[in-house]
């Protein structure tokens, strides 16, 4: 597997770069700020980027803006983006052109090495990945009146495993339960949250999210 | 009819109570406090009795003026409270309660303005008196006392003489009427322009009472910042600090037992990424506390939106900022706003919330509104009371209005000046 990593500290960088090739990926480039992160995405034409979120020269969300830009140029190029902090509004906008292949993780996760190999393959395969906390944020929202009112604690548990792009076999092993238990609890989510019901693991997720996102960007029109 | 009462027949009861009120008021006290001011001043030299008295007088006289300068604004003019604040620890009868009262030239002004005040407030009467003499004339009063031979006077016929006097009484009466509908604000303008020389602030006055405002909320300020540094050093110290100790630790262990023992290090090195997990998410706390990375990232706009998507309900987001405001100005709101916006997550039951940021005639202005059920207040010591502190130190002000019931409305509002453009909107959804 090809990966360009955008990372403007030298240790993180490096640390990434160990890592992914201890697991057999290929790091065909590591660039260290923003405005190079695209000429190398074309360049290279990878099969995942790992983007951190702040890079130079603004040290604002330049990353972000980066890995944006690029999926609007590389349709369907698979994009992790890695940040100290993770934002709702983030993951909106990675998710705003509602295509598969978008992970957004703390930096924290690296530390779990495995997971981490993981995310970056789920990615690289279409799938999407949401951090656990950006989920648990979404999830939050019980207050409200809306769909999401009506899921049971179980059932809320499954869609936060679901969101954060876990197949049903995982969900499954998680809960220890069995997968057909799963299986009864997505399609009662989906018909709560008047989602038709779809085959696609990936498709689903990002079905999930899209209709969390969908349900409040008219809030504020851009 | 109704148009005839709205325009002159309301303002012309509204000036004539104001009027009566003033004259009243006037005629009453201006005198006496006067003569009382004297006489506490005579006593001065007689065994100090009058060091005690003065300012119990002075109190008074601005009991007075406060009323007159509430009576003020009825008349639509403002006039702010000149008095310097009582030094601490000066409580009646003691020489630095009497000290302050002489030292301020508010309590001179005052004074010299009681007698002259005293005359114009008098000529406040007519607003009322004037309608009413009319009145008097207008439903023949004059006439029948003279009919019934009563010996009776009415404007310049005194007594009247004969029967054709008495009938121009009528539009005599009608004349007065008019006259004291339509010119009866003037007297009473003419007694709040004048009060206004005595009873405003001077130049000097309003400097004084505006540094010592500042003072306040400079030390504010300072104590604010020391406690903010405080806190965090504190939890850097028992937190982040502390854990990455305890991780060195368990790896310098780790690194002692790797060769006999690589089960423990596994559960050693299994511990100390915990910790460090835990370290990192501490020091992301206190991030998002000093200066949270979405404001950095995003400006005001972005990170008020990414605060309205972390309550708990629709919460709509305007912005009307043409440029970007000073850092330390943005932090303030953005904590202002963050602290509004979790009170209505918590406290207001609401079901929709807005926030409008905009910038108008030099002030940056941020509302936050909530269709739940009122009653928010801002006690001392609570959240909002410490957002209004905060938002002082920039000369701020916060309003909160929250009746039983509903609606919840928080306005706050600070100068700033808007310095860079525009920051670039970003793409994809905002």
């Amino acid at each position: 597997m090809r990966v360009v990593i955008a990372e403007d500290l030298a240790l993180l960088r490096d640390g990434l770069t160990r890592i992914l090739e201890a697991f057999g990926c290929q790091v065909v480039a590591a660039v260290d700020n923003g405005p190079s992160v695209l000429p190398a995405l074309t360049a290279h034409r990878p099969d995942v980027a790992v983007i951190d979120v702040r890079l130079p020269p603004t040290f604002t969300d330049e990353g972000l803006q980066a890995a944006v830009r690029a999926r609007a140029e590389l349709p369907g190029l698979p994009v992790l983006v890695l940040s100290q902090h993770v934002e709702q509004l983030y993951a909106r906008e990675l998710l705003a052109d509602r295509r598969g292949g978008v992970g957004y993780l703390l930096k924290d996760r690296v530390s779990h090495v495995d997971q981490f190999v993981d995310a970056v393959r789920r990615v690289a395969a279409g799938g999407t990945v949401m951090d656990p906390e950006v989920v648990a944020q979404l999830l939050a929202r019980r207050d409200g009146a809306g769909p999401l009112a009506e899921l049971t604690a179980r059932e809320r548990e499954v869609l936060g495993l679901m969101a954060e792009g876990r197949s049903n076999a995982a969900v499954a092993a998680r809960l220890f339960v069995t997968e057909k238990a799963v299986d009864k609890h997505i399609n009662n989510i989906f018909s709560k949250l008047r989602m038709p019901p779809s085959g696609d693991d990936n498709r689903r997720v990002l079905a999930v999210l899209a209709y969390l996102d969908g349900a409040d960007t008219r809030r504020f029109p851009s | 009819m109704r148009v005839l009462l709205r325009t002159w027949l309301r303002p012309a009861a509204v000036t004539a109570a104001q009027g009566l009120l003033t004259a009243l008021l006037s005629l009453t006290t201006h005198v006496a406090l006067v003569v009382l001011s004297v006489v506490a001043l005579l006593l001065i030299p007689a065994f100090g009795i009058g060091i005690a008295l003065f300012p119990v007088v002075t109190a008074a006289v601005r009991g007075c003026a406060g009323l007159h300068r509430r009576l003020a604004r009825w008349s639509g003019v403002e006039m702010a409270t000149p008095y310097l604040p009582a030094p601490a620890g000066a409580p009646f009868g003691t020489w630095r309660r009497f000290r302050w009262v002489v030292g301020d030239p508010a309590t001179w002004r005052d004074l010299a303005w009681l007698l002259p005040g005293a005359v114009t407030g008098a000529v406040c009467l007519a607003p009322l008196a004037l309608p009413m003499y009319g009145l008097e004339g207008l439903i023949g009063l004059p006439l029948v006392l003279h009919t019934a031979g009563v010996d009776y006077g009415y404007g310049p016929f005194w007594p009247i003489h004969d029967t054709f006097q008495a009938v121009l009484c009528f539009p005599l009466g009608a004349l007065l009427l008019a006259v004291g509908v339509a010119a009866g604000r003037w007297p009473v303008r003419l007694h709040v322009r004048f009060a206004g020389f005595f009873l405003r602030p001077t130049r000097g006055t309003e400097l004084a009472l505006r540094v010592r405002q500042l003072t306040v909320t400079r030390a504010e300020a300072v104590d604010a910042q020391a406690a903010e540094l405080r806190r965090i050093e504190r939890d850097l110290h028992d937190g982040a600090q502390a854990r990455l100790v305890a991780l060195s630790m368990s790896i310098g262990l780790a690194e002692q037992l790797v060769r006999d023992d690589p089960e423990a290090v596994r559960r050693l090195l299994a511990e100390a990424r915990e910790t460090s997990g835990q370290a990192l998410a501490e020091l992301r706390g206190l991030v998002r506390g000093i200066h949270p990375p979405v404001l950095a990232e995003r400006g005001l706009p972005g990170a008020v939106r990414a605060l309205a998507l972390a309550v708990p309900l629709p919460v709509d987001v305007t912005v009307d900022l043409p440029g970007r405001p000073a850092a330390p100005v943005e932090s303030a709101v953005y904590f202002a706003v963050a602290e509004a916006l979790a009170n209505v997550g918590k406290h207001s039951g609401a079901t929709r919330a807005w926030v409008e940021l905009g910038h108008a005639a030099g002030r940056l202005t941020a509302v936050v509104g909530d269709d739940g059920r009122g009653g928010a207040s801002s006690p001392a010591g609570g959240g909002l009371a410490g957002t209004g502190r905060r938002l002082a130190a920039f000369d701020g002000t916060m309003t909160v209005t929250s009746p039983t019931g509903g609606p919840t409305v928080i306005s706050m509002e600070l100068p700033c000046a808007l310095s860079s453009p525009r920051i670039s909107p970003s793409s994809g959804t905002g």
